[in-house]
């Protein structure tokens, strides 16, 4: 059976050409690229050409690349080095949409390390505040880390707009743009974000390799100590094929960046389009205008999420849920109870992703394959739009 | 993805005995949409006590489907005293057993059976979104202490991880937490009130001079150190003079401008903590 992967905010398919542009540096060319030989001198070349790829894509200078293993890793190195880099400051502005890699480890900084931190609500479309970010910034902020783009409902951040007032407080300013890069148009010499996290497994190129963008000049304390790997920024043997894969991808990107919002967008609205008008008691989440143009998310009514994945798996399609149930939590996804999704809504939420590796055929089977499964779970279910039990004891806002 | 056995794959992909029975002689409603799982299960009883019929409408995941289901099947043929045995247990072995964190959607079908029979001798209205006795221990999902302790006594849990895949509770905000824990002590036997007289005011009460300053180097090499390690710092014991405690910063955290929040925050907080309320800490 073939797998129609809609599943591409999770992780991507290695893009064939950047599996060739690797392989070589596997068997042939395995040198470390800190020799002083000529062996391993050559792969600090390719480092070097990825490097200039990396910045090419986001407009920012190659010294000011560092890469990493991960966006995670991305992520921590930049608030870790901005607290430690500004220690008397001891407030922390970030989102409560944001990735794991930033709640968590805002979480434990309080939690352990007594720092305060602002998690800035959204609205129903899940959109920022921008005036309740005003209100936030204080003199002791010491970092902003606010997602260029949200992983589960695909919207897009105010970021230039926010990074500018913060500038303007003097506060640092980061951004986890992981799902962002490769799909929007990103121009650092305009955007005056200080960091900006990305990871190559989301943009067609391998898991285990990572950037981040430190501006120039900016105050900076790595992360990982050792050796003089990254100019003495991140220590450790640099994965070289990841690196060398990330600046073919960064390339691709560039060249792919119109047909993602065109061609994957035209397909995104067009099952979007397709399920919300077939099937009834369905809801788009999401910012419907500032959002990626790959992501899709749907809540379905009545019907629990897992049990969708789970029979769309059956016939090879392969999403993702925001239901708790797939995730080990019990909760609905943190993203849409920070947007107040209804829990009518909220268990049976869907998030499709598509890649520039998705075709009409693969959509077209979507569309309608969808709702005779979704009218089969819902033939199972108590509840409905005419009967619903009422709710349990509890809003789940904490 | 979750590691469902053939059996639970069978179940969710070909549920047995889906919908409502007109004439059920007993029906149990539990959970709700909020709680992301809820089960109306509805039984038919002849006149020789044996439950004829049996079906169910479930809203939930894979294994709360399947659970329903192995449930329906269970049920038909059993005298209704024989159906009052089934455990949640029974229902995870009927599947071939549940991931562990799937287990309450086997509680959430006994809860519904008990309810069903209930509802039969008409000892109960048959909603009732978990059993609604005691205290109420879990916010998020609505869970009282009633049903966590026969959880826990059901299936002899041991940590709050357990009590949350069979009950829900915690698994939301985790302000039930520390309930969760009283009650396992409990449920175990251990006092949970500890005699107030037995206690020392603080752990240093009652040492000698030695244990004291034992107690203070543990807490520093414990509590203190690996925290300022982490950020390439570290601290040496100097000094103890009664309850002035001296100490030295050392690597990153010698001269760091914030060094003086860390003494007080960090170290002294934490010898204050575990050892004597009365210490102060400078650095010499
Ligand atoms: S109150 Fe129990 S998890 Fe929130």
């Amino acid at each position: 059976m073939k797998t129609i992967y809609l599943d591409n905010n999770a992780t991507t398919q290695v893009d064939p050409a950047v599996f060739e542009a690797m392989k070589p540096y596997f068997t042939e060319l395995y040198g470390n690229p800190s020799s002083m030989h000529r062996f391993g001198g050559q792969v600090g070349v390719k480092l070097k050409e990825a490097r200039a790829s990396v910045a090419n894509l986001l407009g920012c200078s190659p010294e000011e690349i560092i890469f990493t293993s991960c966006g995670s890793e991305s992520d921590n190195t930049a608030i870790r080095s901005a607290l430690s880099a500004r220690p008397e400051r001891r407030h922390i502005i970030t989102t409560a949409v944001e990735h794991p890699a930033i709640l968590s480890l805002c979480k434990y900084l309080e939690k352990k390390d007594g720092y305060e931190v602002t998690y800035l609500g959204t609205d129903e479309r899940g959109r920022l505040d921008i005036e309740e970010y005003k209100a936030a910034l204080r003199p002791d902020t010491a970092i902003v880390s606010i997602m260029w783009a949200n992983n589960e409902t695909g919207n897009i951040h105010p970021i230039e707009e926010m990074a500018k007032i913060a500038k303007e407080h003097d506060v640092f300013f980061h951004t986890d743009a992981v799902q962002a890069v490769g799909k929007v148009d990103i121009d650092l010499s305009r955007v005056p974000v200080d960091m900006l996290s990305l990871s190559g497994h989301k943009l067609h190129a391998p898991k285990g390799v990572g950037a981040l963008f430190v501006r120039k000049r900016l105050p900076f304390r790595p992360f990982l100590i050792g050796g003089h790997q990254e100019r003495s920024r991140r220590a450790g043997t640099e994965n070289t094929t990841g690196i060398i894969a990330l600046g073919k991808a960064c390339e691709l990107a560039r060249e792919h960046m119109a047909e993602e919002n065109t061609e994957v967008k035209r397909l995104r609205d067009k099952l979007e389009k397709g399920l919300l008008e077939s099937i009834p008691d369905t809801k788009l989440n999401g910012d419907p205008e500032h959002r990626l143009p790959n992501t899709s998310n749907i809540s379905f009514g009545y019907v629990e999420g897992e049990a969708i994945l789970l029979m769309i798996d059956q016939v090879g399609i392969a999403a993702s849920s925001g239901s708790a149930c797939t995730s080990g939590s019990l909760e609905p996804s943190h993203v849409l109870r920070a947007m107040g999704v209804p829990f009518t809504f909220a268990h049976g939420s869907i998030r499709f992703s598509l890649s520039r590796f998705n075709t009409e055929e693969e959509i077209d089977f979507v569309i309608e394959t969808l709702p005779p499964i979704i009218e089969n779970l819902r033939k199972l279910s108590p509840f409905s739009a005419e009967k619903q039990a009422p709710a349990c004891t509890k809003s789940f806002s904490e | 993805m979750w590691e469902y056995t053939d059996k639970v794959k069978d179940h969710f992909l070909n549920p047995r005995n889906v919908g409502t029975l007109e004439d059920a002689d007993g029906v149990g409603e539990v959970g709700s949409l909020a709680c992301g799982d809820a089960l109306t299960l509805y039984i038919k009883v002849d006149e020789d006590g044996k439950i004829s019929d049996a079906k169910f409408q479930t809203f939930g995941c894979a294994s709360a489907i399947a659970s329903s289901s192995a449930l329906t099947e269970m049920l038909i043929g059993k005298t209704v005293e024989e159906a009052e045995k089934i455990t949640n247990k029974d229902i995870a072995e009927y599947l071939g057993g549940l991931p562990r964190e799937k287990m309450h959607c086997s509680v959430m079908g006994q809860e519904a059976l008990e309810q069903a029979i209930k509802n039969m001798r008409g000892e109960a209205p048959s909603k009732m979104e978990h059993s609604h006795e005691g205290e109420l221990i879990c916010e998020c999902f609505g869970v009282f202490d009633e049903e966590i302790l026969h959880a826990i006594k059901e299936n002899d849990l041991k940590t709050v991880e357990d009590v949350t895949n069979f009950t829900k509770a915690g698994g939301g905000c985790g302000k039930c937490i520390p309930d969760l824990e009283r009650l396992l002590a409990e449920a175990h036997g251990e006092g949970v009130c500890p005699t107030p007289s037995s206690k020392p005011a603080f752990p240093a009460q009652g040492m000698t001079n030695i244990q004291r300053m034992h107690l203070i180097e543990s807490v520093i090499d414990n509590d203190v150190r690996p925290k300022l390690q982490a950020d390439g710092g570290n601290i040496e014991l100097v000094d103890i003079d009664r309850d002035a405690v001296v100490v030295r910063f050392l690597g990153m955290c010698s001269g760091c401008p914030s060094s003086q929040a860390t003494l007080k925050n960090l170290v002294e907080t934490a010898l204050r903590a575990k050892v004597d309320p009365a210490l102060t800490v400078r650095e010499g």
